[in-house]
């Protein structure tokens, strides 16, 4: 018990550490404006804010409307074990994008402006919609997670009041799925539509007019590699292994995807004649380079090998590299591709890195506690046998020492 | 019709007149120090640029069809009638769009404010809407920088070019370039020496967005209907697959809640 309770408090305490890092910046960032906070100049003036918060928070976040996809509309109800990890992923990361904005727009009070103040001619406009429109989808989607907690507390009037609001839900499920799927294929691709109107600023090796497509595909090759990163990292904490053959399966269709889009994107590269800048000594080429082994070369490479593809170990870390790998891909499109023509060289302070960081821990610790409170990895009924078995045979003084988070969600459970 | 400024390198001695007269119309700061910046900032909307004894000014080219107001989420840029590309402080959430998208990088950012906004030269509107001259044009000793509209500079332009073909690089930048813009430049030095890319399409840029966005108001209803007819499908297959007996497992249970 020892070991596991240190190696708790170490990771508390890099947590709480990363948090006031980033409050600091986010008190630099407020008071002082972007040029103090920052290392952004009229040169370059978007960042690792766009770069990673936004256009990876997105990405990373793409696995709730593929698996709604899988399970709802195609009825592919093998894949139902990792709906609501990924449907919590997603929420949390779309909140956690909007979050970010609110530090990246110099105005964050007016973030609600593109809604009341239309030019349909901007993709940007079209990608605050969308983003506004599926956060508010994904939370229907989600809040039938949270009923079902409630269905099952003592309280018999909070257990009605959740049942009707069920009902009510399933009714509009089916079409708020569909809006769901739509919303992100629209603002997905449109992530990569922002940059179709720089073709003489953004590098060769990464502007095409395939963007918008490349933006999706990669998307959902994402989101794919997310599902099998959280439900193998909360296994090991909830103590619930995901079934081998829907790794399995996994593992196949992503194979497929990053295949097309290998292809996809070296006959791009070719028809426009710049596959030679491939090879050139160039600062751009090797974050290339690095982009295409972690997210294409090398997790093609391993899935193609039968024994790495039905071993739970070997598709966890081919999807981790697929994650990487777009992770690279988003902060080249967005930063490494924008340097050369801006002529200056971006590198992001460190409050810039402190607001990330903490933004990405706050994500962390809400999906702990969230998988720890609500039916996420397990039943409802499991859940609150587990919680009762925990919380009620606790003394008086033990209650009084817990942390004030676990108090407060023991109050309600008493409710 | 619609308003320009051309401007003739061969023209300008480099007063800076035009720095100042534009510093004192927006309201800006302007002193020797200032004067020394050659660059556009938001404390500096228009600036002459010196490579030895030849001269270029930058300030904004206020485009025909302008990137910057076609990528702004809230409309807050908007090229007028008059040629003006303006600019309303009121609507912006300052998202910087603007700043990546111009091809001429001209929006400049006030980045030492906690609530900053974009600042850039928006060819006088108020004056132009009077039907006056620009600040900048109306304070040039030489003519370099001259005010008109726009049909008639082309014409001047392409007369002095004919006129004194020796003098000039046999181009009008701004004829065409992103379709065309509403400040014109005659050189004697390659544009490229002053940061003036010269490998722009000759058609807006806007277009290659609206390429995609176009799509939009159909992919909506049209991927509304397919993703409901293969929801229909597939989940009456299980329903049928149930009443025949050859159902897996779970689709029975599913028949079971729904009763």
């Amino acid at each position: 018990m020892a070991p596991l309770r240190s190696k708790l408090s170490f990771w508390k305490s890099v947590f709480l550490v990363v948090m006031a890092a980033g409050l600091y910046a986010a008190v630099v960032r407020f008071t002082q404006g972007l040029g103090a906070s920052t290392h952004l100049s009229d040169r370059f003036p978007w960042g690792l804010w766009i770069g990673f918060d936004v256009l990876c928070g997105v990405m990373l976040a793409a696995g709730g409307f593929t698996l709604m996809a899988a399970v709802h509309i195609f009825n592919i109800e093998r894949f139902k074990p990792i709906v609501r990890p990924t449907l919590l992923t997603a929420f949390l990361g779309y909140v956690l994008v909007c979050v970010a904005l609110l530090f990246d727009i110099g105005r964050s009070y007016r973030i609600w402006h593109p809604l009341v103040m239309w030019n349909p001619r901007s993709v940007m406009f079209e990608v605050a919609w969308c983003v506004t429109l599926y956060t508010t989808v994904l939370a229907f989607e989600f809040s039938p997670i949270v009923l079902e907690r409630l269905q099952v507390l003592r309280s018999e009037r909070v257990r009605h009041a959740a049942r009707i609001v069920t009902r009510v839900l399933r009714v509009v499920s089916v079409p708020l799925i569909i809006a769901g799927i739509l919303l992100s294929t629209l603002h997905q691709s449109s992530l990569g539509s922002l940059y179709l109107i720089v073709p003489n600023k953004l590098y060769p090796l990464w502007y095409t007019p395939t963007l918008p497509l490349f933006f999706f595909l990669s998307a959902i090759a994402v989101g794919l590699a997310m599902t099998v990163y959280e439900s193998t990292t909360s296994a090991r904490h909830f103590g619930k292994e995901l079934e081998t053959p829907l790794l399995q399966e996994i593992g196949r269709i992503l194979l497929v995807i990053l295949i097309v889009y290998a292809v996809l994107r070296f006959q791009d590269l070719y028809r426009r004649d710049v596959l030679r800048l491939a090879f050139q000594p160039r600062y751009e080429t090797w974050f290339f380079w690095l982009e295409i082994a972690l997210a294409l070369a090398l997790p093609i490479g391993l899935l193609l090998v039968p024994r790495v593809r039905r071993s739970p170990r070997g598709i966890y870390v081919a999807s981790v590299l697929v994650v990487l790998g777009f992770i690279t891909n988003r902060l080249n499109v967005s930063l490494t591709g924008m340097e050369a023509s801006a002529g200056v060289r971006y590198f992001p302070k460190w409050t810039e890195v402190a607001v990330t960081a903490s933004i990405v821990a706050a994500g962390f610790a809400i999906f702990g506690l969230a998988a720890k409170y609500l039916p996420i990895f397990e039943s409802a009924a499991e859940l609150q046998a587990r919680t009762e078995r925990e919380f009620a045979p606790l003394p008086a003084a033990a209650r009084a020492a817990r942390a004030p988070e676990q108090e407060a969600e023991l109050v309600n459970a008493d409710d | 019709m619609s308003k320009a400024i051309l401007y003739d390198a061969t023209l300008c001695i480099g007063c800076r007149q035009c720095e100042a007269g534009c510093a004192e119309q927006n309201h800006l700061p302007y002193d020797d120090k200032i004067a020394a910046e050659e660059v556009q900032s938001a404390h500096k909307f228009t600036a002459i640029l010196t490579r030895g004894d030849k001269f270029m000014r930058r300030l904004c080219m206020n485009c025909d069809d302008p990137t910057c107001a076609s990528v702004c989420p809230v409309a807050a840029l908007r090229k007028t009638p008059e040629g003006p590309v303006i600019y309303e402080p009121s609507r912006c959430i300052g998202c910087r769009y603007c700043m990546v998208a111009c091809p001429f990088d001209v929006p400049k950012y006030e980045w030492s404010k906690a609530l900053p906004l974009v600042r850039k030269c928006t060819m006088c509107p108020d004056r132009v809407a009077a039907g006056r001259q620009t600040a900048c044009a109306e304070i040039c000793p030489t003519g370099a920088t001259k005010f008109g509209e726009r049909d008639a500079l082309i014409a001047e332009a392409r007369q002095r070019l004919r006129d004194h073909p020796e003098q000039y690089v046999p181009h009008i930048y701004g004829l065409d370039e992103v379709g065309g813009t509403s400040v014109l430049l005659l050189s004697s030095v390659p544009f490229e020496q002053f940061g003036y890319r010269t490998d722009f399409p000759h058609q807006p840029l806007p277009l290659l967005t609206h390429r995609i966005l176009q799509f939009i108001p159909d992919f909506v209803p049209l991927g509304g209907v397919l993703l409901g007819g293969i929801w229909w499908i597939t989940h009456r297959r299980a329903e049928v697959a149930a009443a025949e007996g050859r159902a897996p497992k779970h689709a029975e249970e599913k028949k079971k809640e729904a009763k």
